[in-house]
């Protein structure tokens, strides 16, 4: 396991991953070893997890990005700050993301 | 709503990754060479490893990453590198790394001899994400060396295969069912069974291809190492019943006869092949003059959404193809196809009697034949496929 998701931190696609746009699918390949368990799975993101994903620059901290989705998405109070989290600490779990210098 | 709603993981090669269309090219096989440090008996490719000629009509590393860029701009998920022997190239790690990078995922079909210290370790930093398949045809010296045709190929394939296996790079183990192998089958998969690194059961090849180049000196070779109908059948049941039920399954789903229809290979249906000098073909094994896109004359891109499939729409004239092949109900069984005749006959349609020969005896085994019936004389070949299915 990581380090937990910092809301004041900025993340950014790591550069252990290749990212491809295939087919209106955004799609997640690993490049080292060590990626995600993916020997086998690739993984894809959702309209709401490119959302997410697209913003992710490495220079605006998550907080600013939430604050972007929340405006963005109507969901209940709360809803998007804990998925954001989730997914973040999933990807960076697996190496995807790393938080930006 | 969960993060697992953002996410979604879909097993490589199956339905279900492409929600609306799917990309217009999900595999592209290059041989980027038709040279090879072994020269195996049994081979429908190999050229001698310094073949001046060959080596010097290779397309270069440049034009390889460039038709990659294209296959992935395609949307191409999947390369497969094989030859030849692909590693016999010195560029080849040039040529794997564009791909990986490119986001491909690479099947690397190699006979690991010339597998070194580094390109076990790069193959472990950055893995293909597919098991590397890895041709070895026997277990001792004696036999492999026997049929590769090199002395001291087999000590070099079991040098690469521990180093793959140190560096824990996942690889897949082929063999070759050859008069040489043939007695040592259970105790190669059992020596396969214990290699580090090792992930699958052992492949075996078996109904061999003539050679694709139509040298009829090595398709003689190569016919004479097949093993007869029979034979096929004895060894595909020394483990029990389990494939003669693979085999009723196979017809139960592969759908009625296919009257003159042509390109219905499945695999084939979203995948291209280029040979070692550029031109795009249906698959490997396809090498018709008739049926090849020269891609120095034209793009990736024209051939897959163009070339690709005009040929696919190529219906059969041959009579007794039409008579046999067209109403056959073994379609499932039967290794029938435009690359087959191609290699046995130098025609897209002429049916091949030993394919024939051998789903007949398969279907004979599976029951759905009575001794001396010709599948293609079959009223209710559907139904019997369908009910023996459902037993």
């Amino acid at each position: 396991m990581t380090d937990k998701i910092d809301l004041a931190k900025a993340y950014r696609p790591s550069e252990e991953v290749v990212v491809r746009e295939i087919e209106g699918e955004t799609v997640i390949v690993p490049l080292t070893s060590g990626v995600g368990d993916l020997e086998d799975e690739l993984l894809t993101l959702n309209e709401t997890g490119r959302a997410v994903w697209a913003r992710l620059d490495g220079s605006r901290p998550l907080a600013e990005i939430i604050r972007d989705l929340e405006a963005a998405y109507d969901a209940p109070d709360g809803v998007i700050r804990e998925d954001v989290i989730g997914l973040l600490q999933e990807l960076c779990d697996r190496r995807m993301i790393v938080a930006g210098e | 709503m969960t993060a697992r709603s953002y996410v979604r993981k879909v097993r490589s090669g199956q339905d279900g990754l492409w929600r609306t269309s799917a990309p217009a090219l999900a595999r592209l096989d290059i041989e980027l060479t038709e040279r090879c440090n072994n020269a195996c008996l049994h081979c429908s490719v190999a050229l001698p490893a310094a073949d001046p000629g060959a080596k010097a009509r290779e397309w270069p590393a440049a034009r390889w990453r460039a038709l990659l860029d294209e296959a992935a701009a395609l949307g191409c998920l999947v390369v497969r590198l094989t030859g030849g022997e692909p590693t016999l190239r010195q560029d080849f790690e040039e040529i794997y790394v564009h791909a990986r990078r490119l986001g491909l995922r690479v099947m690397l079909f190699t006979n690991a001899t010339l597998v070194t210290p580094s390109l076990a370790r790069l193959l472990a930093d950055v893995p293909p994400l597919e098991a590397v398949e890895v041709s070895i045809y026997g277990l001792t010296a004696g036999t492999a060396d026997a049929v590769t045709g090199r002395p001291g190929s087999f000590e070099a394939a079991r040098r690469g295969l521990s180093l793959l296996g140190e560096q824990g790079v996942r690889f897949a183990v082929k063999g070759a069912v050859l008069p040489p192998t043939r007695g040592e089958m259970d105790a190669f998969e059992a020596w396969a069974a214990g290699l580090p690194g090792r992930t699958g059961e052992v492949s075996w090849a078996t109904l061999l291809d003539l050679h694709s180049r139509r040298d009829a000196a090595r398709s003689a070779v190569i016919a004479g190492l097949r093993p007869e109908a029979g034979e096929f059948v004895r060894l595909a049941r020394r483990r029990g019943e389990a494939a003669v039920e693979e085999w009723r399954d196979f017809c139960g789903r592969a759908g009625g006869p296919g009257g003159d229809r042509l390109f219905d290979c499945l695999p084939a249906a979203s995948s291209a092949a280029v040979d070692a000098y550029g031109r795009l073909q249906y698959c490997l094994g396809l090498r018709h003059p008739a049926t090849v896109y020269d891609l120095d004359a034209g793009s990736l891109r024209e051939a897959v959404t163009e070339f690709l499939p005009r040929l696919r729409e190529r219906r059969a004239a041959d009579p007794a193809y039409l008579e046999r092949c067209g109403r056959c109900f073994l379609k499932g069984l039967c290794l029938q196809c435009p690359a087959k005749s191609w290699a046995e006959h130098g025609t897209l349609d002429t049916p091949v009697e030993y394919f024939c020969d051998v789903a007949h005896a398969q279907a004979a085994a599976a029951g759905l034949l009575e001794p001396g019936e010709k599948a293609w004389t079959v009223r209710d070949g559907g139904r019997r496929a369908g009910r023996r299915k459902g037993t």
